[in-house]
């Protein structure tokens, strides 16, 4: 039964980031990754590599979203190309 | 958002429970998941909650750019200060063992970790709290 969380997971991942490179919003795309991040550090603490799903989760879901939205809000929100 | 009383109300109440998870993250981290860097990154976490609820000046006149850059110095003069003082007992860099053996004290080694760890954790939390302040402050502020 594990392993279909870990499958449904896997697959929730790869679909967040194909979503982030192709979304037209830099907005959404930061949350999106925040998503990603998400699910990351689920399965790092499913690998038993507590540690690194600790920083997962405070830099790449906590720190890296702010940073990202205080880009956003100094420069355009809508990718051109 | 300066107005909303139920964002303000609830970081008020949630940025002291935040910062004692911090300090337990930076204690536990010796013996458990956790240490210096996660602890310091959920310290700046509140200053974030603290900026969303109630703007930039309230977290500047809390926490100045003075107190930012001694707080930065301190964490890093903590750190290399533990690792000398083991070179001085005639041990490595950050060799705890060299101190324990040289003094005779018992479980001054686990001591030193937590000393090193809170150092770590006083450096990343005013570093990455400089950091976002930065991104948010106006351009004709003067920079750091």
């Amino acid at each position: 039964m594990i392993w279909v969380i870990t499958f449904a997971l896997l697959l929730f991942m790869i679909i967040c980031a194909l979503a982030a490179i192709t979304v037209r919003d830099l907005l959404h795309a930061t949350i999106i990754l925040a998503a990603y991040s998400l699910v990351m550090t689920v399965l790092w603490a499913g690998l038993n590599a507590v540690d690194v799903a600790f920083t997962e989760a405070t830099v790449g879901a906590g720190i890296t979203t702010v940073l990202f939205i205080a880009a956003i809000s100094r420069t355009r929100r809508c990718s051109e190309d | 958002m300066r107005e909303n009383v139920v964002v303000r109300t609830v970081s008020r109440l949630f940025v002291p429970f935040i910062q004692l998870f911090a300090l337990y993250v930076i204690v536990h981290g010796a013996s458990g998941p956790g240490g210096g860097f996660q602890g310091g990154v959920i310290f700046a976490t509140s200053f974030i909650l603290l900026l969303i609820a109630f703007g930039l000046p309230c977290v500047r006149g809390r926490f100045g750019r003075s107190w930012i850059r001694a707080y930065a110095a301190g964490g890093i003069i903590i750190f290399a200060g533990v690792g000398l003082t083991c070179i001085l007992f005639s041990g490595n860099f950050l060799e705890y063992a060299a101190i324990e053996t040289a003094l005779g004290i018992p479980h001054l080694q686990t001591l030193m970790i937590d000393i090193v760890e809170a150092g770590i954790g006083i450096t990343v939390m005013a570093v990455m709290t400089s950091i976002i302040l930065d991104f948010v402050g106006k351009e004709e502020e003067e920079p750091l």
